[in-house]
């Protein structure tokens, strides 16, 4: 079965993330880059489908150069192949424009592709857009926020996080999956992986060889302002003997929070 | 017109479908314009009644077999169909489960960007401004949308609910839709545990980290939590990753979002992760052993001490309160 992985590289989650309000972008130096923890669980999901049923896996991200590194640590987890999709631009929000570049690139590149994984959401944009869109430029059904996922040849059972519970969706493959903590436990790579991942070319095709529109590559997001929250204002603290705290603590939630 | 899309349970509307149709009609009012409200399936009617009062001059109830049950793809085409017919300037959707599954495919099906998880909208010259958190609220993004209709998703638990004197007409739309090979379908709903509520969708999330020592002890935080209505149980991602409750539970950056009324954190420290999940809180109490941690910097009441201690105390403070 073949399968394709989309990955994005992302600041590691324990960044503190600074932000130039002049160019309205983050400020990238000092920043530790990972693969997107989400995206992580659709390529060990992957890993695991062609380990029981064979295909390949091509891991393939939007981005700069930079993205290489994230896209060699898939390749170092088993990925068989890599993609860049070579965007000369920053951070877009568009969610509908990197739908595009992809939807394009599998039409392209990769037709006969059965399986399409993405993490849920991009740890960063927090968009949770790009697999529903996909999933519909390609006319494909859809699951998101997946923590199971059983296949057979030809269809798939999937249980999807919703509030308060789970849904079971039954749909056929090919079909666009997206990835929940909880999906699995993502393998970390060997040795002989990172090895062999060096050695291995990743082909770079610029957005300009996907045979869109000019107005396609266009993106509609005009972002107006970037800025860190207001720091929170610490309140008052309390220590002493537990009857004393909880009392004062509770007094709090129904005096002053007005909660209790 | 700015329509609203109404997500339903068990034939009720959610607290956060009605979040976004007041939204909607704020909005709507500040560009001379209505807000508008669609329902999925024909059993809808019975609450076309509660959306007239929120706001709604317009409720459209799509109607066809298909929308009796979720299916991304039906209803995407439904609304796509509706879309194109009733010409809105905006579509706003809560951001659920079910509104993040349906607006991006929308917006795909119509050719238009969408603005995910606002937490504030405005109208600046004329055009919505839609203001979102991004890495989980380390950072706020300001944007317009040049595309249109405008797509976006609300996030629960933001947006004031209205009620409003108001009456609006309900229009039946029998939508055309092809049904058949290629769709994702829900086959069954399996509820967790008692159907607890959602800590995106609670009022008050009562989250337990590393100090609760261990999965036995989350009982304490569910015994509390049996006594605040409207309140569910939370983790923060140690809590998660050593197996102690499940992920569902997670707040943070690899977890879930939250702004509930208020957020009790007990044997949390506050990594930088977690308090992105939950610094938008309204109200935040901690209790910690460590005075020094980093969850009493966002905390406006702290208590420093043994949760095991102060939570059986707290438990009785509470139920005398409650008596009152």
């Amino acid at each position: 079965m073949d399968i394709l992985v989309f990955v994005k590289r992302v600041p590691d989650t324990e960044s503190k993330i600074r932000v130039d309000p002049e160019r309205k972008g983050i400020i990238e130096e000092g920043l530790n880059f990972i693969l997107s923890p989400y995206d992580e669980y659709a390529m060990e999901e992957a890993l695991r489908i062609r380990e029981a049923r064979g295909g390949k896996v091509t891991a393939i991200s939007v981005g700069k150069e930079e993205t290489l590194a994230i896209l060699r640590k898939c390749l170092a987890m088993g990925a068989d192949e890599a993609l860049l999709i070579k965007d000369p631009l920053d951070e877009t929000y568009d969610g509908l424009r990197t739908a595009r570049l992809l939807a394009a690139c599998v039409r392209q590149r990769f037709p006969g592709a059965r399986l399409l994984l993405f993490g849920k959401q991009s740890v960063g944009a927090d968009n949770s857009q790009v697999p529903a869109m996909v999933a519909e430029l390609l006319g494909l059904p859809q699951v998101n926020v997946v923590v199971k996922l059983e296949l057979e040849a030809d269809r798939g059972v999937a249980l999807r996080e919703i509030e308060g519970g789970l849904e079971k969706v039954a749909f056929p493959l090919p079909a666009v999956v997206s990835a929940q903590k909880g999906l699995n436990e993502p393998r970390y790579e060997t040795l002989k992986g990172i090895m062999a991942a060096k050695r291995k070319e990743i082909p770079i095709i610029p957005i300009e060889g996907l045979g869109l529109r000019a107005e396609d590559l266009a993106p509609q997001v005009i972002v107006t302002r970037l800025e860190t929250p207001p720091p929170r204002q610490a309140g008052r603290m309390t220590s002493g003997p537990p009857e004393e705290t909880a009392r004062q603590l509770a007094e709090f939630l129904h005096s002053e929070a007005k909660v209790i | 017109m700015i329509l609203a899309y109404i997500e339903t349970r068990d034939n009720k509307v959610k607290k956060a479908s009605l979040e976004t149709l007041s939204e909607a009609r704020r909005r709507a009012a500040d560009m001379n314009a209505e807000a508008a409200a669609v329902l999925m399936g024909a059993e809808g009617e019975s609450l076309a009644g509660e959306l007239f009062s929120h706001g709604a001059t317009r409720v459209y109830l799509l109607d066809h077999p298909a929308l009796a049950r979720y299916s991304t793809q039906d209803y995407a085409a439904s609304l796509a169909v509706l879309t194109q017919k009733a010409n809105p300037l905006a579509v706003f959707f809560p951001a659920t489960s079910m509104g993040k599954d349906l607006a991006p495919r929308l917006a795909a099906r119509l050719g238009v960007a969408v603005a995910s998880d606002c937490i504030r909208v405005e109208v600046k010259e004329g055009q919505l401004e839609f203001t979102r958190p991004i890495f989980a609220g380390k950072a706020i993004l300001t944007l317009k949308l040049k595309s249109s209709p405008q797509v976006a998703t609300l996030r629960p638990n933001v947006f004031p609910v209205e009620r409003v004197e108001a009456r609006g007409e309900m229009i039946r739309e029998t939508v055309d839709i092809p049904v058949g090979q290629g769709r994702a379908e829900v086959v069954e709903v399996v509820a967790e545990s008692g159907g607890e509520l959602d800590v995106t969708e609670a009022d008050v999330v009562i989250s337990g980290g590393r100090g609760m020592k261990g999965p036995e002890n989350f009982a304490l935080l569910r015994e509390l939590s049996a006594l605040i209505p409207r309140s569910a149980v939370g983790a923060s991602r140690s809590a998660v990753d050593s197996g102690w409750i499940g992920h569902q539970h997670q707040v943070g950056q690899t977890g879930k979002t939250v702004s509930p009324n208020l957020y009790m954190a007990f044997g949390i420290s506050g990594a930088i992760q977690h308090l992105a999940g939950m610094s938008s809180s309204k109200v935040i109490v901690a209790v910690n052993k460590d005075p020094e941690a980093p969850i009493f910097k966002v905390a406006d009441f702290g208590v420093v001490g043994d949760l095991f201690q102060v939570i059986p105390v707290l438990k009785e403070e509470i139920k005398k309160l409650r008596a009152e």
